[in-house]
């Protein structure tokens, strides 16, 4: 479980989270933004269905790859979150029920 | 014909910042390279947006970096954030993807900055949601001013998980305890080398400071602590060690949504070795990295390698090592002369010198006992990305297939998306180890290009011409 | 220990001929470079295909076919085979001609394992194709397997039968002594009276040891796997007019090769991709199959094989020295070719004589007497 520190209160923009909507702060990664959303998990893997969930937030581990706006794979710790953007836990190999 | 810069610095942390800021006042044309939204580097990672608050907590050693940012914008070097470095090969041709489209272009000479990333090292449970690496909570108190909500535990080697701890003190979150995995022998070992490391500044004093503040805060630090795990189903539910007191080894348990690790760092090589840079094992660090002169060449003609990424050196290591590698670039250019060239050098690589006197400590200090580089439980996932386990490494070995390489074939081992990354070290130790050889026997994994993934439609549309 | 045969290259074709001669009752050792598998043999794109082959090659493809659906009976592994067919696809009338004439050719060699299909059973055989293709080749039972699998399968079992591998021995000379061959590497020597030279990329130098020179030139074509994707893929893709190799692997992975070649360094045995090739390599896939558009790249790769001028092996007997066997340039289209000439090298070495045609082989076919 993450939190802030403190509130924001900087620019927001709403992002969908597993179909949930949710005030984020403007330049914030989706990595930062599900982990506080507590999604407890982000990605299960290809082989064997494990849960993962961000490692090292600097693009190096790739157990952060979720489905942003459709596109699977995409390293959520490496983009930044925008206005409308929808984000949903990849399961698996990802995209097979988009 | 791709088009070409005089000077392409890859990376924005300390040493590329330097390398950059110098190269300019020198008359270079110079571009900088940044997968960041803005410069910094991950020592510095959100300076430029971080508000006062959080700053503040962070320690004056981070605000440091403020002024190194704003020297670099009045440079006049050129600055590409948010640029994804996928390529760089020996004719110094480099990849990049930048607003989403692939291009290749290409420099006359090539300062390679991209930093170090933390030591993957295979536990049981490491891969269970709520284990992160220390650093990465760090990047998230940093940028995000977000931490572990219901406490947590960190564990491991060197400086990192106290200055972490120390952080979180400040902050108000709950660290239910510091566990420190170097062995308790590597104290006498490190000790000759302590009158050369009083010699180099303040890195001791500041871990004493940050040990104090702890005790004072009421956080437990275990020392002498082995066989870290991490246990539950589908997220972390409570980290188990192995503790040595006074001879008795016992089992302990604590329970916690969050475990943050860490074991040190180490120079990121997949860009310098898809370039065919030299690489070698550095017992010191426990670690490969490029081979590099005291101006950062390499092997390669034209690709220079700075900062943590030449060798795991720090922060201010990297400003001076930077300023070196763009001395060098403006010598070869004749812009200044050899003798220029030294004089201007004379400061950077005296403290350079200094600093290295309190490498030997460190390393001592911190160094990682075999049973964390070489994952003791055939059970360890060391694949994260393909979930390949330590016990079917060991199996492969045993049938022959008798370097990283083979194993990788045989095994998909370091196929996934990570590329490796994350099981090359331990993957060539598991190998060493099963043939009895010294792992410097062994190079890890080769890499080529593309060194992040790409898209086919990005491949496809890759401009590699003027238009 | 008396050994009967030396085998320069620890790669499929020696592993492949270790293992039928050790079936026979022979003493084989395996003298490689440095490990089995390390350039063409454990990197290839795993291609199980008849179809669209050399026609000196078909009759050896056709008994490799029926090898290979019966592979675990000769090496004890299944070499993950999926033998999901291949189809080359015409994108035009133009096209469409071209692989009517080839289907024409192949049954008048009398084979019928090309099979001319329409537009809809393309379809349906493919449906992720782009929607402006006509029609294909096709050819049922062809497939794919995992060569570096399948490698270690022949060697594993070659081994079992009493094959010796010594790895990390570069050949350095061959040297002729009464009725034995000498292999000579910088830290030992090997005597058989029996030599196979099986050294791949590197099988030019031993012919040139022997003082029986060939035009081999090493290339080392290119390829590029995606990150896994749900299954939509069955056949191995090929196109009439086009630079192409498409398979989606049972990870779901799809292994990308269009023949485009790297820069290679024989001395330092490296390879260098050429991004530029990629790209059109990447074009050619959109082309075809447009939803690959967004699918991530992970891996490139390149290994250094054996090319001949007329793109067919050498397979036969030395036409210079008595007791010395060749079997290579198979020219970046030998795995499926392997376990047949394993068989046929046995053949020849053990009754000098092969069940199958291998005139066209001959490596006095680059001996002109002029």
């Amino acid at each position: 479980m993450f939190k802030r520190l403190r509130e924001f209160n900087e620019q927001t923009v709403t992002v969908n989270i597993e179909g949930e909507d949710v005030r984020v702060p403007l330049g914030e990664t989706v990595a930062a933004a599900v982990l506080v959303h507590n999604l407890g998990y982000t990605r299960t893997t290809p082989i064997s269905g494990a849960p993962r969930a961000p490692l090292c937030m600097m693009g190096v581990c790739f157990e952060c790859l979720m489905e942003i706006d459709g596109l699977p794979n995409t390293q959520a710790c490496q983009v930044q979150v925008a206005e409308g953007m929808k984000i949903r836990r990849q399961q698996g190999v990802g995209g097979s029920d988009a | 014909m791709p088009k070409t810069y005089q000077l392409v610095v890859i990376g924005a942390g300390p040493g590329g910042l330097c390398a950059a800021i110098t190269a300019a006042s020198l008359g270079l044309d110079v571009v900088v390279l940044d997968e960041q939204p803005s410069p910094g580097g991950q020592i510095y990672r959100g300076i430029s947006q971080t508000p006062d608050d959080r700053s503040a907590l962070l320690g004056a050693d981070y605000q440091r970096g403020a002024d190194l940012v704003a020297a670099f914008k009045a440079s006049g070097a050129q600055y590409w954030p948010q640029t994804t470095v996928w390529s760089l090969n020996s004719r110094r041709e480099i990849g990049i993807l930048r607003q989403g489209r692939a291009s290749i272009i290409q420099a006359e000479r090539v300062i390679v900055a991209s930093g170090a990333m933390e030591r993957p090292v295979p536990f049981l449970g490491w891969t269970l949601p709520g284990v992160m690496n220390a650093g990465a909570a760090q990047i998230l108190l940093k940028t995000a001013g977000v931490v572990p909500a219901q406490g947590t535990v960190i564990a491991g080697t060197g400086p990192l998980p106290l200055l972490v701890a120390w952080q979180y003190l400040r902050a108000g979150v709950k660290v239910k305890a510091v566990l420190e995995l170097s062995p308790g022998t590597n104290l006498w070992r490190a000790a000759p080398y302590l009158p050369g490391a009083l010699v180099a500044g303040d890195y001791i004093s500041r871990g004493l400071k940050y040990t104090l503040d702890l005790n004072k805060g009421g956080v437990p630090i275990y020392y002498g602590v082995s066989r870290l795990q991490a246990r539950g189903n589908d997220r972390i539910e409570a980290v188990e060690y192995g503790w040595d007191i006074l001879g008795s080894d016992r089992r302990e348990t604590i329970i916690t949504d969050s475990l943050l690790v860490h074991f040190g760092v180490i120079p990121r090589t997949n860009l310098t070795k898809a370039a065919g840079c030299q690489h070698i094992w550095d017992r010191g660090q426990q670690c490969w990295r490029p081979q590099v002169d005291r101006w950062g060449n390499t092997n390669v003609p034209g690709i220079a390698v700075i900062g943590d990424n030449a060798g795991i050196g720090g922060a201010r290591s990297a400003e001076h090592s930077g300023r070196l590698a763009a001395l060098e670039a403006a010598r070869s250019w004749h812009l200044i002369s050899t003798q220029q060239r030294d004089r201007q050098a004379h400061n950077d690589l005296k403290w350079l010198r200094k600093d290295l006197r309190v490498r030997p400590f460190l390393e001592a200090l911190y160094r990682l006992p075999d049973s964390l580089l070489v994952p003791p439980d055939d059970e360890i996932l060391v694949c994260r990305c393909e979930e390949i386990s330590a016990g079917q490494i060991r199996q492969a070995v045993r049938e022959e297939h008798g370097d990283p390489n083979q194993v990788k074939f045989y095994l998909r081992c370091g196929m996934g998306p990570c590329q490796g990354r994350q099981c090359a070290p331990a993957v060539a130790q598991i190998v060493a180890a099963e043939n009895k050889r010294p792992v410097a026997d062994y190079t890890t994994f080769r890499v080529r290009p593309p060194i992040r993934t790409l898209t086919i439609a990005q491949l496809a549309n890759l401009e590699s011409s003027e238009s | 220990m008396k050994v009967d045969v030396a085998i320069v290259g620890g790669g499929l074709m020696g592993s492949s001929t270790a293992l039928h001669l050790a079936r026979a009752g022979q003493k084989v050792i395996v003298v490689e470079k440095n490990s089995p598998g390390r350039h063409a043999s454990g990197v290839n794109a795993g291609g199980l295909r008849r179809l669209n082959r050399d026609p000196a090659e078909i009759p050896l493809a056709v008994v490799a076919a029926q090898m290979w659906r019966e592979i675990e009976s000769l090496v004890g592994s299944d070499c993950d085979v999926q033998l999901s067919g291949q189809v080359r696809v015409a994108e035009n009338a133009a096209d469409l001609q071209k692989l009517s004439e080839r289907a024409a050719l192949v049954r008048s060699l009398g084979f019928e394992h090309e099979q001319l299909i329409t537009r809809e059973r393309l379809y349906q055989l493919v449906p992720a194709l782009a929607p402006h293709c006509v029609g294909g080749l096709y050819t049922a039972g062809d497939g794919f397997a995992r060569p570096y699998h399948a490698l270690t399968a022949f060697r594993r079992q070659a081994q079992s039968l009493g094959v010796k591998y010594h790895t990390g021995f570069p050949v350095t000379g061959l040297e002729r002594l009464g009725s034995c061959w000498r292999v000579v590497t910088e830290s030992a020597k090997f005597e058989a009276p029996i030599l196979v030279n099986c050294a791949g990329a590197w099988a030019g130098q031993i012919c040139a040891y022997l003082d029986e020179p060939v035009p081999l030139k090493v290339g080392a074509p290119m390829m590029m796997v995606t990150e896994r994707l749900p299954h939509f893929l069955d056949p191995v893709v090929g196109a009439a007019s086009r630079k192409l190799s498409f398979k989606q692997m049972q990870n779901g992975t799809v292994l990308i090769g269009g023949a485009y070649l790297a820069e290679h360094d024989m001395v330092k045995e490296t390879t260098e991709i050429d991004l530029t090739k990629l790209s059109a390599s990447s074009q050619t896939v959109l082309a075809l199959f447009p939803r690959m558009a967004n699918v991530r790249i992970v891996r490139t790769w390149a290994g250094l094989e054996a090319f001949m001028p007329d793109r067919i092996p050498v397979i036969g007997s030395s036409a210079k020295h008595p007791s010395v066997y060749h079997a290579f340039g198979f020219s970046a289209h030998g795995f499926q070719l392997s376990p047949v000439v394993g068989r046929i090298m046995s053949e020849l070495i053990l009754n000098q004589k092969s069940s199958l045609a291998l005139e066209p082989f001959s490596i006095q076919r680059f001996q002109s007497s002029g």
